[in-house]
C-alpha cells in the first residue's frame, strides 16, 4: 500500500467513528454518556489534524477540549440534577423540524463543497517544515495584537464566570 | 483515491450539522452545549483543511498557515464561552431548579 492509500483508510476510519461518536452525542439518553461521546469526537478531531499535518493544533486539541473543556462540562453535569437519570439528554417537541433542518444543511452543504472549483496547489505535503515555529512566529509577529486581545478575552471570562456562579 | 479538501469539508459539514440538530432539538442546556462545542470543532476541522491544501508551494509556509491561526482564536474564544455559559447554567440551575431549555421561559413573551 501506499502513502496515499494509508492516509485514505486512516481518514475513512477516523471519520466513520466521528460521525458515529457525534450521534452518540444527540442520541444518547443519558447526558453523562453524551458527554463522553463528545469526549471521543473530540479526540478523532485531533487524529484529522495529524493527517492534516497540523501538529500543534492536534496537541492543543487534546490539552483544551479533551482535558479542560470536558472536564468543565462533567462538572456542570454532576452538579445539575438527575445526571444518571435514562431520560437526562431528552429531545424536545420540535426534533422533527430539527432534523429536517439539518438534513437540509447537510445537503445545501455538501452539495456547495462538491461543486465548488476550489484551486489546490498540487504539492501539498511538501515543503511542511517546521509548523510550529511558523506558528509561534506568526502568533508574535503580524498576529500580536489578537493574540494579546485573547489573553484579556479569557481574563474576563475568568472572572465573569467566577461572579456569575458565586453564591451571593 | 486519494483524500482530498472535499472530503474534509463534507466531513465537516457533517458534523456540523449533526451538532446543528442537537442544538435545535434538546432539552438539556448542558447537551445544547456540547453540540456548540462539536459545531465549532467541525468549523475547525474546515478551517485546518483548507489551510493545509492551499499551502503556497514556493516554500512560503507563513502564509499558508493564517487557517491554523485562526483556529488557535476559535479554540481560545470557544473555552472562554464554554466556562462563562457553564456558570450561567449553574446559575440558573441554583435559581430554578431544571436545566431544561423549556422550563425557563422567563423572558418569554
Amino acid at each position: 500500500m501506499t502513502t496515499d492509500s494509508y492516509t485514505a483508510l486512516a481518514f475513512y476510519v477516523i471519520a466513520g467513528l466521528m460521525v458515529v461518536g457525534a450521534l452518540g452525542i444527540v442520541l444518547l439518553p443519558r447526558v453523562v454518556h453524551a458527554a463522553l461521546a463528545m469526549v471521543f469526537v473530540f479526540f478523532l478531531i485531533s487524529g484529522i489534524y495529524v493527517l492534516l499535518g497540523a501538529d500543534f493544533i492536534a496537541a492543543t486539541q487534546i490539552i483544551i477540549y479533551v482535558g479542560a473543556i470536558t472536564v468543565l462540562f462533567l462538572f456542570a453535569i454532576m452538579l445539575t440534577n438527575r445526571s444518571y437519570a435514562p431520560d437526562s439528554n431528552p429531545a424536545n417537541s420540535q426534533w422533527m423540524a430539527a432534523t429536517g433542518v439539518a438534513v437540509l444543511t447537510f445537503g445545501s452543504l455538501a452539495a456547495l463543497v462538491s461543486q465548488a472549483n476550489i484551486p489546490q496547489s498540487s504539492d501539498v505535503s511538501a515543503g511542511l517544515g517546521d509548523v510550529t515555529l511558523a506558528l509561534g512566529q506568526l502568533l508574535m509577529g503580524p498576529y500580536i495584537i489578537p493574540f494579546e486581545i485573547a489573553g484579556v478575552l479569557l481574563l474576563a471570562a475568568m472572572i465573569g464566570a467566577i461572579v456569575i456562579a458565586k453564591e451571593s | 483515491m486519494p483524500i482530498t479538501l472535499t472530503h474534509y469539508l463534507v466531513l465537516s459539514a457533517l458534523i456540523f450539522s449533526i451538532g446543528l440538530f442537537g442544538v435545535l432539538a434538546k432539552r438539556n442546556v448542558v447537551a445544547i452545549l456540547m453540540c456548540v462545542e462539536v459545531m465549532m470543532n467541525a468549523v475547525n476541522i474546515a478551517l485546518v483543511a483548507i489551510s493545509h491544501y492551499r499551502l503556497v508551494p514556493a516554500g512560503n509556509l507563513v502564509s499558508g498557515l493564517n487557517g491554523q491561526v485562526l483556529t488557535l482564536f476559535v479554540i481560545t474564544v470557544s473555552a472562554a464561552e464554554a466556562s462563562v455559559a457553564l456558570a450561567i447554567i449553574l446559575a440558573i440551575y441554583r435559581g430554578r431548579r431544571t436545566v431544561n431549555v423549556d422550563e425557563v421561559n422567563l423572558m418569554k413573551w
